[in-house]
């Protein structure tokens, strides 16, 4: 009767033991960063490496004295909330959550292991942060509120006629919906209009920006994972229309989009990665001021412009950092 | 694995018990695949999250999630019983609705609750050491719903809904009503994914309409576990057993999260986690014929 019990349990013990193991094996006296992300996209992975790179820069070797541990939640927030509890419990120097939800479960996991997010859009309505500057708490990191002023702006100089802005996002993602809400108070300041065009899939996105030809002058694409999975359904639809694209990434400009003004992610990791260095020094992140992500980056494609029929004023091409299809 | 991860592990395994009893309910008492639960459980954590953030007492607030989970499960019925759409569809339509209507009832895709009163917080008032005081509101909670479920289902009224799931067509002639009993058990197992939503939300300091993502695999790999580890013919036992499954479910993802070295990448989880999964249901079989000699 025991075997038997035994046997039928073998699968959990087994499982437990393994865990065990493999937690006890990796002991070792070095600075331990450990970083999670809700899911693998280039933007999100782009922070990561840009948070190596910088500790490396500082000194910190992995390999030598930094164990850099990483792990995905691949898209489901159950799992980020076991791998917040794992990290919690093995009590790294530092912990680095990459997007909202993971910063959230990090949070509620442990009140005392310091915590660095990034790519939060907006850390205090997520609660990680109580209000601007230092959180007094073990929390701090850095937002990637994107430059939608900059972008506005932009849209008037390159467009100067242009009155309806159509949008695409997913009414899903929280970045994109702060990033909409932001986008239309500052339109409205402009005198401009936003149209919107909700997309829940990316399998949704194409008749979404279809439904903008005519009833906007330009298409606004914003930092959505659903959009931006979609970019290659909606630059040739866009093209046809003879419809200007601001994006939110290079990426999207070199395959046709008109413009963009946004971060470079590995330069937001890289500025995370400090924050990440000062925990390791010493520092108290309750006593560090959490930031908003610095360095955007002017992209033009002159190739989209001419095909559009677009001269590109000389004091926008001036601020470029890059000019791509020229 | 540390105290801390595994203290975690049977804590979201035990929240997710909910959804397995549920599952259990619907697929196995019932014999309807409903699909209604990836909608379900965020809806939970929704209105629990919007409620608490309204300044709601946090009991009440998951009492609420539970009825509107309830009522989620009663459309589904509706859809199937009244208007004839084939079960496995008309879940899958409240599913895809649900996803607006949790977007209707936040008013934006993600609400914060770190630092709002939960119902967990009742664990740290009396003294209980962290890293296991949700972890004890839950067992205690998962308890009562055991033993609440257990007992309905050995009453009349629970034989009556069995029969429904086992035969339809005997049941009816036994003058069982059986498009009741299948109203009552959808909203009694949506009731229960929500409970599991709304429980979620206040464990992890959030509610986010992403979070009902592949919520019935999940609960269907704990079913199919817990049927595994025991194997009875008594309810009470059986639903144990989905709770069991549900919890050795997370700790098989904890180990495989915590699997460092041996070449794992932190993209293997998915392959580590169905592995696990195949090894807990291969094991019992290989058993079964080396007892009848014939050769493994």
């Amino acid at each position: 009767m025991l075997v038997r019990v035994a046997r039928r349990y073998l699968p959990i013990i087994a499982c437990s033991l393994l865990g065990l193991a493999a937690a006890e094996a990796a002991v070792a006296k070095t600075r331990f960063v450990a970083v999670t992300a809700i899911v693998e996209h280039p933007a999100l992975d782009a922070v990561r490496e840009g948070v190596r790179d910088e500790l490396k820069a500082h000194g910190f070797e992995e390999g030598r004295d930094l164990r850099f541990e990483y792990r995905s939640a691949q898209g489901n927030p159950a799992v980020a909330a076991q791998i917040a509890r794992q990290f919690a419990g093995s009590e790294p120097d530092v912990i680095v959550a990459i997007s909202t939800p993971s910063a959230q479960t990090a949070v509620s996991a442990t009140k005392t292991v310091p915590i660095v997010f990034s790519a939060v859009s907006d850390p205090v309505s997520a609660r990680l942060v109580g209000a601007a500057g230092a959180s007094g708490t073990n929390v701090t990191g850095v937002s990637d509120l994107p430059p939608v002023k900059d972008q506005l702006s932009l849209v008037r100089e390159l467009l100067p006629s242009a009155k309806r802005i159509g949008v695409v996002y997913s009414p899903g993602e929280s970045n994109s919906v702060v990033q909409i809400a932001l986008l239309k108070e500052f339109a409205a300041k402009a005198g401009m209009t936003v149209v919107e065009a909700p997309a829940v899939k990316s399998s949704d996105v194409q008749v979404a920006v279809r439904s903008l030809i005519g009833k906007s002058d330009l298409l606004y694409l914003p930092q959505d994972n659903a959009v931006i999975a979609a970019v290659d359904a909606i630059l040739p639809i866009a093209a046809q229309a003879k419809l200007p694209v601001i994006a939110p990434d290079e990426s999207s400009v070199a395959k046709g989009a008109l413009a963009t003004i946004g971060f470079d992610y590995y330069q937001v990791g890289r500025q995370t990665g400090a924050l990440v260095a000062q925990v390791l020094a010493g520092g108290k992140p309750g006593t560090i001021a959490w930031q908003y992500g610095a360095g955007t980056d002017l992209i033009l494609n002159a190739a989209s412009a001419r095909a559009l029929g677009l001269a590109i004023p000389d004091a926008v091409s001036r601020r470029a950092k890059k000019i791509l299809g020229r | 694995m540390s105290e801390i991860a595994f203290a975690g592990a049977v804590e979201v395994g035990l929240i997710f018990s909910f959804v397995a009893l549920g599952v259990f309910l619907s697929f196995r008492v019932l014999d309807f695949p409903d699909l209604t639960t990836d909608g379900s459980f965020p809806l939970g954590a929704a209105v629990c999250a919007t409620l608490i953030t309204a300044g709601c007492n946090p009991w009440l607030a998951t009492a609420v999630a539970m009825v509107s989970g309830m009522a989620a499960g009663l459309v589904t019925g509706l859809m199937t019983l009244r208007f004839k759409i084939l079960g496995l569809l008309a879940g899958i339509l409240t599913m895809t609705a649900l996803y607006s209507i949790n977007l209707r009832v936040m008013g934006r895709p993600n609400i914060a609750l770190l630092n709002e009163p939960v119902v967990f917080s009742v664990g740290e008032r009396l003294g209980m050491a962290y890293p296991w005081t949700n972890t004890a509101v839950l067992a205690l909670l998962v308890g009562i719903a055991l033993a609440a479920l257990a007992w309905f289902l050995a009453t009349d009224l629970g034989l009556a809904m069995r029969a429904t799931g086992v035969n339809a067509r005997m049941a009816r002639a036994q003058g069982v009503n059986t498009a009741a009993m299948t109203y009552l058990g959808l909203a009694i197992s949506n009731g229960l994914i929500a409970t599991g939503g709304a429980l979620f939300a206040q464990a992890n300091g959030f509610a986010d309409v992403t979070s009902g993502i592949g919520t019935i695999v999940v609960g269907l790999a704990s079913v199919i576990l817990g049927e595994k580890f025991i194997r009875s013919r008594r309810m009470a036992a059986l639903l144990f057993g989905t709770v069991l499954g549900s919890v050795a479910y997370r700790i098989a993802v904890q180990a495989a999260l915590s699997g460092d070295g041996a070449g794992l990448r932190p993209s293997d989880l998915s392959l580590i986690t169905a592995v696990m999964v195949a090894i807990a249901m291969v094991v019992p079989h290989v058993r079964v014929k080396r007892r009848v000699g014939v050769p493994a």
